[in-house]
């Protein structure tokens, strides 16, 4: 049992438990699948700073962050108890293709020479860190919710605004990995 | 009489939540902090560890998703779409309730040209990243503490946002 838990799990197992997770919070007190609101939670909690869009009663949505506490907790524990001895697999066309822009494949979930303490302090590190994390905060909250918010409970809902939004995401993911990217990591 | 059911017509019982929330809370009954909230950390550890454990929180998969190179996460996203809607279905045509037997409510979102313009900018981030915000946390909890400055600086830039608002198109 616990060998099976510890390989990594097929796609169609991760992808029904993410989606029961839409009627499981709406059964559990009417409460509506989405992560980046934690993020405004945040902002509204610590820094309101007088601005309107953050003047609103967060304590009410505060559940919010109990369950994002929960997924970074939910990550200690998997990768604490339930993780995967074996190093992690990549298709071999993405290991070639990303190391023709010089980032190595190693065993881990992320590579070592992007992710670390390292290499924060450099050109790199701001990119991937600071860009990176304004472009995934400011982008979710105007385009008004991210892949949870959209892709899973809005299309479950059949909101047309969140297909939209879905499409976007992706066409976003593209252009950066196709056209940014050549040209990114060659200058850094 | 008449009066009455005027009064009561303006005082709206639905709990009021931020514009645009995209995770409104809409239970009436009340909550208590810890008491009532446990349970929303409880699906989120669950939730943290079906991000580990599917490698939805590795750079590599995001990166092997915007090559075409591996079907894992529109795999991954097509099954939990599919499983919501069944569920969202079925909540509305059986009329099922919640656990304090409060009926379902669903809300329309209105287009606006943040879900293009803000959406597309999300995905820049989110192939530099390797994370939407769900994911960072896991990736935190999971051991990369360094992604805690991807998480203070999306923090800063939903800040940004708000305070930017008002002369973005909508």
């Amino acid at each position: 049992m616990i060998e099976i838990i510890q390989k990594p799990w097929p796609w169609y197992v991760a992808g029904a438990l993410i989606g029961l997770t839409v009627p499981a919070l709406l059964l559990l007190g009417n409460k509506h699948f989405g992560i980046s609101s934690s993020l405004r939670h945040i902002c509204a909690a610590c820094v309101p700073a007088k601005i309107p869009f953050f003047q609103y009663d967060w304590k009410k949505e505060v559940w919010n962050l109990f369950f994002v506490g929960g997924v970074l907790l939910g990550g200690f524990v998997a990768m604490q108890f339930l993780s995967n001895p074996e190093p992690i697999v990549v298709a071999e066309q993405t290991i070639q293709e990303l190391q023709a822009l010089n980032i190595a494949t190693d065993n881990e979930l992320m590579p070592a020479s992007l992710f670390s303490f390292e290499s924060l302090f450099s050109l790199k590190g701001l990119v991937f860190f600071v860009v990176g994390g304004f472009l995934v905060g400011f982008g979710t909250r105007y385009a008004g919710g991210c892949t949870s918010g959209h892709a899973i409970m809005g299309l479950s809902t059949l909101q047309w605004p969140s297909l939209v939004a879905t499409c976007c995401f992706m066409a976003g993911g593209f252009a950066m990995v196709h056209l940014v990217f050549p040209w990114l990591l060659r200058v850094l | 009489m008449q009066a009455s059911n005027q009064d009561l017509k303006s005082t709206p019982l639905v709990v009021e939540h931020p514009v645009e929330c995209e995770a409104p809370n809409d239970q009436v009954a009340k909550e208590s902090l810890i008491g009532s909230n446990i349970k929303y950390a409880v699906v989120g550890v669950l939730f943290g560890i079906v991000f580990v454990k599917a490698e939805i929180i590795s750079w590599y998969r995001i990166q092997e998703m915007f090559r075409l190179h591996s079907f894992h996460m529109y795999g991954v996203i097509g099954t939990a779409v599919v499983v919501g809607m069944i569920s969202v279905w079925a909540i509305k045509k059986f009329k099922i309730k919640t656990m304090q037997k409060e009926t379902v409510v669903f809300h329309d979102k209105q287009f606006h040209w943040g879900n293009v313009i803000g959406a597309g900018m999300f995905g820049l981030g989110w192939a530099i990243t390797g994370a939407c915000p769900g994911p960072l946390f896991a990736q935190i909890g999971s051991g990369f503490l360094v992604v805690v400055v991807t998480l203070i600086s999306a923090i800063a830039g939903t800040w940004v946002y708000g305070l930017l608002r008002e002369r973005l198109p909508h």
